[in-house]
């Protein structure tokens, strides 16, 4: 401070005592500048810019934080503001395809959802008119039939990677195959229940069951991960308690185990449905795709909801409108069984999972 | 673990028939899986193979299989690396944003919020991707074919729909963002507490933080969720069936309307009417594209095992 001293230290107390001090940015200056980005945005939708590019403005706007920062605080906070501004501009820009995506799918699908779109099949109808009752139907029969082939096997594949397997050579290669499985495209899924099915019922065969089989081999691996995770979470102390009773091992895993996880394997098995059930792959190459209904999983061709919303898009005929119109209502209907699906599972996984124990 | 009865000779527990039952059906699950996958090869090889050595005037395609299937793979590369380049870094921003920016009682929110992401059908995806995307995408095409059409990338000329391979990749970086965010997250989060603190006591801003604590922690975990991601663009196959407007050349090109098809797009758009050993070709197309899947996977497992020796504080 005094002039007197020689001329290096001060300086650099100064420095530190600015670091701590005065060479801040006031608290509010991150509300400040997106204020005024906000007021961009807004100023440039009324004065006719659209939207997207005031966003664009609005957000470039946001850089002057950084830049402000830059002038006043120095590099390594101004770096530290603009990291911030960019991890939290990546989220927003996550946000918008997904709000975009609910948006078209909703305003484009909502104005056909009524009783006769749910009530009537493709048959025979042509242009105007018809419904997804047959998609429905296939979508509602291949779904159960996987999940009926699907849930023993992982789930007792868990059982034996929990209960049975610890430490043995089989248990981590059967759980290294399991992650390899995950990884399997949905088309190969197809190909190879198409492959197998060519064996038994010659060329050009298509099947419902053909595509729960090719769902099963997708939904396997979600499966048997999810289980052996809740499995794993089962305290070891209630197994011990019930082998000290002389319990048999078999009796305490179907009455002990089991039924404590219970929520989580629910939980588990509910979003594994969720992710097969908008499979559109597999289904147009094993179960191929009809007008009709077919209640039959084990004759002939089925129609499933994503494969009609797919060849509603694909093929839609003359007066295309009608088909289009349908095939949006098709995928709100398949949006909306998923996220409903997915939102069971968090109410179950919430609503049942054991508090207060671990 | 011991008996209440007198000490004898046996040393193995009793095994009651349910015993024994139960354990065979467990065994019996887990070994149908290790048959499932070994199924898979098996059959795609069997159904395969005639397609691959099918000379070129029996398959519809009228090109023997390495001409066929090559341009299929280079566009099946392209793409899905697009976008892992498109998706990573936007991943690793929203994982750091839920784990380490956002308020921590609204963090687990937003994750289901991008979780969201996942649980759209590809064909929803599809959709959009021709109604409003590709629209959408047109005079940004138009706009790199001005400015930047000198780089080979953008040299256009730029497609009147928009339905281009880029188009497609965006897409595709959509559907792989949340898997990389989810597995990005996770590993965030178990970055050591004591080096995030050491980190902040020392002086160091947040980002200096994440970048001397979190990264180096994080590093292969990101490398497989970047992996993992690849492996699943590679494979998807309703949103680039219906958005991609294909042609099977060979070009990197990205905004031009003809444009490589990948192997998952073209079987199905051309499965449904093929006949004969075109099938057969398909189903070896297949093949290829799940020995290549199978590869960046086993990849990505590898390097996530490999980290599990080295995670901790060592």
């Amino acid at each position: 401070m005094t002039s007197t001293i020689e001329p290096t230290r001060p300086p650099r107390r100064r420095d530190v005592l600015d670091d701590l001090e005065s060479r801040k940015l006031p608290t509010s200056a991150a509300r400040i500048v997106v204020g005024i980005a906000l007021a961009v945005v807004v100023l440039g939708v009324v004065g006719g810019l659209g939207p997207a590019k005031s966003v664009v403005l609005g957000w470039l706007v946001t850089f002057a934080l950084p830049l402000w920062s830059r002038v006043v605080e120095g590099s390594r906070k101004a770096t530290d503001r603009l990291v911030t501004l960019l991890v939290c501009s990546a989220f927003g820009l996550a946000l918008i395809p997904l709000a975009s995506i609910v948006w078209t799918v909703v305003s484009k699908g909502a104005p056909i959802l009524g009783s006769q779109f749910f009530t009537y099949s493709m048959r025979n109808v042509v242009g105007e008119g018809g419904g997804i009752y047959h998609a429905l139907v296939g979508t509602l029969l291949i779904t159960g039939a996987a999940t009926v082939i699907s849930v023993p096997i992982g789930l007792f594949t868990s059982i034996y990677l929990v209960e049975y397997g610890e430490g043995k050579r089989m248990a981590s290669a059967i759980r290294f195959l399991v992650d390899v499985m995950t990884g399997i495209p949905s088309i190969v899924a197809g190909l190879f229940a198409y492959a197998l099915f060519v064996l038994f019922f010659g060329e050009g065969v298509r099947m419902g069951i053909g595509g729960s089989v090719a769902l099963s081999v997708l939904m396997i691996p979600v499966v048997v991960r999810a289980c052996e995770e809740m499995l794993k979470l089962v305290p070891n102390e209630l197994r011990e308690a019930a082998f000290a009773l002389g319990v048999p091992k078999w009796r305490t895993i179907s009455k002990v185990v089991v039924p404590t996880a219970l929520a989580g394997i629910v939980t588990g098995i509910t979003l594994a449905i969720a992710r097969v059930i908008g499979e559109t792959a597999p289904l147009l190459i094993v179960a191929g795709y009809t007008d009709s209904v077919n209640f039959n999983l084990f004759d002939g061709r089925m129609a499933t909801l994503p494969v009609f919303a797919y060849s509603s898009i694909r093929n839609p005929g003359v007066p295309p409108e009608f088909a289009l119109d349908r095939a949006w209502g098709a995928a709100l209907v398949l949006l909306l069984i998923v996220m409903l699906l997915n939102l069971i599972a968090r109410l179950v996984s919430y609503l049942f999972s054991p508090k207060g124990e671990k | 673990m011991s008996t209440s009865t007198a000490p004898d000779a046996r040393t193995k527990p009793v095994q009651r028939p349910g015993d024994r039952v139960f354990f065979g059906l467990s065994y019996g699950a887990a070994l149908l899986i290790l048959l499932t996958l070994a199924g898979v090869a098996i059959f795609l090889t069997v159904e395969g193979i005639p397609g691959i050595t099918a000379s070129p005037d029996e398959v519809k395609s009228g090109e023997r299989f390495l001409p066929y299937v090559g341009p299929l793979v280079f566009g099946t590369l392209l793409a899905a690396v697009i976008a892992m380049i498109i998706a990573v870094p936007v991943a690793i921003g929203v994982a750091l944003f839920i784990s380490h920016y956002a308020p921590r009682r609204l963090g687990a929110t937003f994750g289901y919020i991008i979780d969201l992401l996942a649980a759209v059908p590809s064909v929803v995806y599809g959709a959009w991707g021709i109604a409003f995307l590709a629209g959408q995408m047109v005079p940004i095409y138009q706009w790199l074919e001005d400015n930047l059409g000198f780089i080979p990338l953008f040299a256009g000329p730029a497609s009147a729909t928009g339905r281009t391979i880029f188009t497609v990749a965006i897409v595709l970086a959509l559907m792989i963002l949340p898997i990389v965010t989810a597995i990005c997250r996770e590993i965030f989060l178990q970055t050591p507490r004591l080096h995030q603190e050491a980190a902040l006591a020392l002086g160091a801003t947040r980002w200096e933080m994440a970048r001397l604590a979190i990264f180096p922690y994080a590093r292969s975990g990101i490398v497989s969720a970047a992996m993992l991601g690849l492996g699943r663009a590679l494979g998807e196959t309703m949103a680039v069936a219906m958005v991609l407007s294909a042609s099977g050349v060979v070009t990197f090109n990205l905004i031009s309307p003809t444009n490589p098809s990948t192997i998952a797009a073209n079987i199905a758009l051309s499965f449904p009417e093929a006949s004969g050993l075109s099938v057969n070709a398909l189903i070896a197309s297949g093949l290829v594209l799940f020995v290549i899947t199978f590869v960046v996977n086993f990849a990505a497992r590898a390097i996530v095992d490999r980290r599990k020796e080295f995670s901790g504080a060592n």
